[in-house]
């Protein structure tokens, strides 16, 4: 049992439960990244820190109700690390971000960009080095795509400006009449600086720029923010903030799943579904709005607590909303159940079988909809999580249709869970003081966003500073992993697969 | 499809009336009266997402929904700017959008309008400049009006949009 060895020799980690913390040396990186393989470990992020003389390799990698962060100093004279994209497919992008921001390189790996376009030199690191190079003139990317040939064989350029109101992003489509052969992702368009912004700001107000890495997981990231500071701090925050977090982070579940089904209604030719979905949606943002006096919670959990309160009348109101919202939401899931164009259109679409998902990484809600049944709400909860018992929703088709079903049970799980979080909140403050923590410590905030798995890891620096901080959205994992799904699909289906993964580029560009 | 009419039926119209224009959103005078009546609300947007964390995705979203129900009101959102009148451009300007955005803004046939929305569209927000940002979208390309919030909500971002063809001297615009 090796695992159980590195299991031994690891210290706590603060922030997240369930989580523990391993240095090791370069002999025994490999190592341990392969026992984790073995053990069905499942990587969660790949980032680069500094520490005192040297630069630092870090991986987190989740078990099935354990984690844990690996630690490798990079004392090479070339700046190298062994890489793991062997093991955990998921971590090739990881390694080529980690180079264009760090300068670290992973041997053995692909040596192509991925976040640098031509907006800074390669010479530059954005997290090492203090002067950003002049602007350079707005010049066009040149990407090595791979190129797919044979009779008949030709590329479709999508992007980086979509036609829909979606955000930027190229595509790359190797197709022979309808039918794509081959997809290659081009993305990092909104990289705009977010983990060099982080060191820039106090690190009791960074909350609010983690809240903006993708808008629509903003509770998601800033709760993950807040666990991370909090448990560096080591403070407990009031219970009351424990349970409105939770309840707003499944207001978020429930917006975007409105927003989603409506929208792959929609993808599918079945317009009713969106006007359905979206008059719901509006519904629920308009009662979180008078209830906790926003519609998105961008601002809502501060560190220490929540940056507001929810009254018994905002309560009352909300929870009125949410039996309307589920009772409507089962009528239309009947419609779209029985509506044969529907059916027709997401069974069998962008199929992700569990095998391919297992080896993948494939993560969230697209994961639970292909066998992977995890669920940090479950699987290593956090309060008031540990109070719940909330119920993990999946299927094994891995298709259009399971990540619709998984949406329609999810929703209704988020409901039921609503009903209960507000029902039983508990009195008192709803936020505490926090002091700044000491330098030279690491935090790891790991919440279960409505995409998946978001995480934060929060390294301080001297007099309230960051020294860095890592934010990583659980779209790494599964962009490359639509590339698969779309295989042997036809072009006119890839709007309506992409969208039932509806992956952050936000998130993921950073 | 029988239940499908019932649903319909039982929801019926939940189309709210359309905000007034809102003046103090105007960066500058781009259109002439004349062309204002011409285009009245009849008018098609192209959005761009020039670097934007998602949130004001979400809240240009909401615009479609029946409650604002934009196409109603005559404006609809297409998927090219050479048919655009108006770009809706959102997020601090990333570099790596730079480029995508001025061929944007190319594409568009006069008087190609422009609306920045949010913080970041407006300031830079959170994020403001640095080697990967170029800040709000007015260092990019003329913006005529720009709607600020985190995310504004359907009702700013429309009378912002109203700001950019109605004009004040165009009240008689209005239907």
């Amino acid at each position: 049992m090796p695992l159980r060895r590195w299991f031994a020799r690891a210290q706590p980690q603060p922030g997240a439960p369930g989580l523990r913390s391993l240095a090791v040396t370069a002999e025994e990186w490999r190592s341990v990244m392969e026992d984790l393989r073995a053990a069905g470990g499942r990587l969660l992020t790949l980032w680069a820190s500094s520490e005192a003389e040297c630069a630092a390799v870090r991986a987190a990698a989740l078990l099935d109700t354990a984690g844990l962060i690996v630690s490798l100093p990079v004392t090479t004279a070339d700046a190298s690390y062994p890489a793991v994209d062997d093991l955990f497919p998921a971590a090739s992008r990881m390694q080529r971000a980690l180079r264009d921001l760090s300068g670290l390189r992973a041997s053995d790996a692909d040596g192509r960009p991925w976040l640098r376009h031509s907006a800074w030199p390669e010479a530059f690191r954005p997290l090492i080095d203090e002067a950003a190079p002049a602007g350079n003139a707005a010049l066009l990317d040149r990407y090595d795509f791979v190129r797919v040939e044979g009779d008949g064989v030709h590329e479709i350029a999508v992007g980086p400006v979509h036609a829909g109101t979606i955000e930027p992003g190229h595509f790359r489509f190797s197709v022979v009449g309808e039918k794509v052969l081959r997809l290659e992702e081009r993305l990092g368009y909104v990289h705009k600086g977010i983990e060099r912004r982080f060191a820039q700001l106090p690190i009791l107000e960074a909350h609010r720029l983690a809240a903006r890495v993708s808008g629509d997981s903003a509770v998601a990231f800033s709760w993950a923010y807040a666990q991370a500071l909090e448990g560096l701090a080591a403070v407990e925050i009031p219970p009351r903030a424990v349970w409105l977090r939770a309840s707003c982070l499944e207001l978020e579940r429930l917006a975007n799943h409105l927003g989603d089904l409506g929208a792959l209604g929609n993808d599918a030719g079945f317009a009713f579904g969106l006007t359905q979905f979206s008059r719901l949606k509006e519904l629920l943002l308009r009662a979180v709005q008078g209830a906790l006096g926003a519609r998105y919670l961008m601002d809502a959990v501060v560190p220490g607590g929540m940056g507001c309160d929810l009254d018994a009348r905002g309560a009352g109101e909300l929870r009125a909303l949410l039996r309307e919202v589920s009772r409507e939401t089962a009528k239309l899931r009947s419609i779209y159940d029985e509506h044969e164009g529907l059916r027709d259109r997401f069974a069998g679409a962008g199929a992700v079988s569990p095998e391919l998902a297992a080896q993948l990484g494939l993560t969230g809600l697209a994961g639970r909809a292909s066998g992977q049944a995890f669920d940090l709400r479950i699987d290593l909860p956090c309060a008031p999580y540990t109070e719940l018992a909330p119920v993990k929703c999946g299927r094994r088709e891995g298709d259009v249709a399971a990540r619709v079903a998984v949406r329609f049970d999810e929703l209704q799980e988020s409901c039921r869970l609503l009903e209960e979080l507000l029902h039983r909140l508990p009195p008192g403050a709803h936020r505490t003081q926090l002091r700044e923590p000491p330098a030279g410590l690491m935090g790891l905030g790991l919440i279960e966003g409505w995409r998946g798995p978001v995480c934060i890891a929060l390294e301080t620096g001297t007099a309230g500073t960051i020294h860095r901080c890592h934010p990583h959205d659980p779209s790494w994992q599964n962009w490359p992993v639509l590339e698969h799904a779309v295989i042997g699909n036809i072009v006119p289906d890839f709007p309506l697969i992409n969208k039932s993964f509806n992956l952050s580029y936000s998130g993921h560009d950073l | 499809m029988l239940k499908t009419l019932r649903q319909i039926g039982s929801i019926g119209i939940v189309t709210e009336p359309a905000p007034a224009p809102d003046e103090g959103l105007r960066e500058r005078e781009a259109l002439r009266a004349e062309l204002r009546a011409v285009l009245g609300r009849a008018l098609c947007i192209r959005h761009v997402d020039a670097g934007s964390c998602n949130g004001c995705e979400l809240e240009i979203h909401a615009l479609n929904n029946p409650l604002y129900n934009l196409e109603g009101l005559g404006i609809r959102f297409v998927a090219s700017p050479r048919h655009a009148d108006l770009l809706l451009v959102t997020g601090p300007v990333s570099r790596h959008m730079e480029a995508a955005l001025i061929r944007t803004y190319e594409a568009t046939p006069a008087p190609k309008l422009v609306v920045a929305i949010g913080d970041c569209g407006c300031s830079g927000g959170v994020f403001g400049e640095s080697y990967a940002s170029c800040g709000r979208v007015a260092n990019v390309i003329p913006v005529d009006v720009a709607v600020p919030g985190c995310p504004p909500n359907p009702t700013r971002i429309l009378a912002g949009i109203l700001a950019a063809v109605t004009g004040s001297r165009a009240a008689g615009g209005r239907r």
